[in-house]
């Protein structure tokens, strides 16, 4: 269960000072799949900064999983990525030149998971994100776009997070590779009713998922149950 | 994070820009290598020097005739200067003071010398018998100066290995032949051993006449030039030389010991002496080898600078999947010290490599010390810490936001 209440962030720099979000308040229950959609500059973005635990909220209250992460320090804060959080980004921001492997197994390497253990995990996550076996060992960067994508998904899937957040995961795909990405989350949210929430400015990418909150200007200004989600079948 | 893990993403980490690591290890194996060289040479020769020193005898004590000097200071010898030590003082010495295990003194002064048309210029010395113990010379053939010989004013010369050489020679056979000092006829009876030092002037040149004969026929007076006294305890050493100052100036009737009318050179402050001169000489040569050090330590630093800015998004990437920050700065900075310390391990090799070169095709004396390697270790150790914290707080303090979003 994820909880914001009341979240505000003002930026501040030296001349000016932006609103990015303005008392946003919203619910997630366990195994949903939310879209939220907005166009360019309407804080999307800090939205998931703030989910993401990357960022904390100038005010407002933010419960994740029953705990308030809405005040806590640099470290506190990567305690709770690593163990709450799978992050899918645009531009996959995988390793290169390491294998796909080492690449899924990266956040392993900051919990203490022991060596035997992690590549039994990494080989689930990859499975469970889509991603044939034989492509296991090559480098990241001899895979194509939406392959590294599910390398990237194999990778926020390996810690067993309580949240996958995804920042237009299919920003830098062309929409046929967009879909096998998109089959993947739906995948993860059916089968093992994994909470997801992807970040997009398209509608046709918001369709996808089981709710939709539209943002603009920093407000929600809609919070719907999609009774068209569009289900890909491959 | 284990430390395991630590040294994994480390390796992969080298390993993924090999021809930049390999440059920056580079540096350091230059500055490791020169230091650990140049230290090795620095104590080489102290160690020689001190050798040689050894080499003149050993637990010395040397009374020579003119003012007070200390060490380095300029001591007027040789005959023509001040004339005031006497056989007697001595014999005196010897038989007075109980530390004393023996005595020799000697006259001395260059002389051109000729032997059958071949001449050369060489030290003359007149000693007595005891000379070989004192000064810890032995005979390589024929015999040395005898009690009998210098009451006799026996006109008899023992010669260095290469006065040998200069007059006859190789291969001659130097016993009875005659040499020619200053007009005068001497046989020869005897070869020294070679010294083989070198530095502080060749003892295999020169050669040994009686005392006495060298009074009457060279000099022509009762002085003579150093009195070496032998004292039986290396610890009491200083004791003895007050001994001998208080004995000398009561019969030279002197009162005020700054008058002293001789001056007396302790064989432990030469090798003081000595030594803090080669050790000066040591520390420049480090100081020196030092500064490339220092440039490779800053390589390292520049190698870490642009490795923290090319893997930004990298490391907001590691945040953003849990790595403290502490996590963050002991990856880079493990990186340094793994590199620095490689260079070191390559450095001390080079630098062993470089003094053995130096020694079998150069012959120049080198040490390679204990002291010296851990010296080594410890400052790339440090280098790889100093100069790698900056980069690494650097990496460790970047927000994860900014980080991803990196181009
Ligand atoms: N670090 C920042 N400093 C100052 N202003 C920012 C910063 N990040 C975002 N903003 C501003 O906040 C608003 C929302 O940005 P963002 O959340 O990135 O929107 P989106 O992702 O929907 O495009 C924009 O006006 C943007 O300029
Ligand atoms: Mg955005």
């Amino acid at each position: 269960m994820i909880e914001l209440l009341n979240i505000t962030k003002i930026y501040k720099t030296v001349s000016v000072e932006t609103k990015a979000l303005k008392n946003v308040s919203f619910n997630v229950k366990d195994g949903e799949f939310i879209a939220i959609m907005g166009p360019s500059g309407s804080g999307k973005s800090t939205l998931m900064h703030i989910l993401g635990c990357l960022d904390v909220p100038t005010s407002g209250k933010y419960l994740l999983d029953g705990r308030d992460v809405s005040q806590l320090f640099d470290d506190e804060l990567a305690e709770v990525r690593k163990n709450k959080i799978g992050f899918v980004f645009q531009s996959f921001n995988l390793l290169p030149r390491a294998t796909v492997i080492r690449n899924v197994v990266l956040p392993l390497v900051y919990s203490n998971v022991p060596k035997i253990e992690r590549e039994k995990r990494a080989k689930e996550a990859l499975f469970n994100a889509g991603l044939e076996e034989s492509h296991f060992n090559h480098l990241s960067n001899q895979l194509s776009g939406g392959q590294m994508q599910r390398v990237a998904i194999a990778r926020a899937l390996v810690n067993n997070p309580f949240l996958i957040l995804a920042d237009e995961p299919t920003g830098n795909l062309d929409s046929k590779t967009g879909e096998i990405v998109l089959e993947a989350f739906q995948k993860l949210n059916f089968k093992q009713k994994r909470t997801v929430i992807i970040i997009t400015h398209e509608f046709y990418v918001a369709e996808h998922a089981r709710r939709i909150i539209h943002i603009r200007d920093g407000s929600i200004i809609k919070d719907e149950i999609n009774h068209h989600q569009r289900i890909i079948k491959l | 994070m284990k430390l395991s893990d630590l040294l994994r993403e480390t390796y992969s980490a080298i390993s993924m820009n090999k021809v930049r690591s390999g440059l920056t290890i580079l540096g350091i194996v230059i500055g490791i290598g020169s230091v650990v060289a140049m230290i090795s040479i620095g104590q080489g020769a102290q160690g020689e020097i001190e050798a040689n020193i050894e080499s003149i005898g050993s637990n010395l004590i040397m009374i020579m005739p003119g003012m007070q000097a200390g060490v380095g200071t300029q001591v007027r010898s040789g005959w023509g200067a001040a004339q005031t030590l006497t056989q007697e003082d001595a014999e005196a010495i010897l038989e007075n003071i109980s530390l004393v295990a023996a005595v020799s003194p000697e006259i001395s002064k260059r002389y051109q010398v000729t032997a059958k048309g071949t001449n050369t210029n060489t030290s003359v010395i007149g000693v007595t018998s005891s000379y070989p113990a004192v000064k810890n010379r032995e005979l390589e053939i024929g015999s040395f100066i005898s009690d009998q010989q210098l009451k006799n004013l026996s006109k008899v010369a023992v010669l260095g290995p290469t006065t040998r050489d200069d007059l006859f020679g190789e291969g001659v056979y130097p016993l009875g032949q005659k040499i020619r000092i200053n007009k005068v006829d001497f046989i020869v009876i005897g070869v020294v051993k070679s010294k083989g030092g070198t530095g502080f002037g060749s003892q295999d040149d020169m050669i040994f006449i009686p005392l006495s004969t060298a009074q009457r026929f060279l000099s022509g007076d009762k002085y003579v030039t150093t009195i070496n006294a032998q004292i039986k305890d290396q610890n009491l050493m200083t004791l003895a030389q007050q001994q001998i100052t208080f004995l000398l100036l009561e019969r030279h009737n002197i009162f005020d010991p700054q008058m002293a009318d001789f001056s007396i050179l302790n064989q432990s402050d030469i090798v003081e002496a000595a030594s803090s001169v080669t050790n000066t000489f040591t520390i420049l040569l480090a100081a020196i080898a030092g500064i490339s050090l220092i440039v490779g330590g800053i390589g390292i630093m520049n190698m870490m600078l642009t490795t923290v800015t090319e893997r930004t998004r990298e490391i907001g990437l590691r945040k953003s999947v849990g790595a403290k920050n502490k996590d963050i700065s002991s990856q880079f900075l493990t990186e340094a010290i793994i590199l620095t310390f490689i260079g070191g391990v390559i450095g001390v090799i080079l630098g062993w490599l470089i003094s053995f070169v130096m020694t079998k095709f150069f012959d120049i004396t080198t040490v390679i010390s204990v002291f010296s390697i851990l010296l080594a270790f410890s400052v790339s150790a440090a280098i790889g810490i100093i100069f790698g914290y900056y980069p690494a707080h650097r990496a460790s303090l970047l927000n994860p936001i900014e980080a991803l979003r990196y181009e």
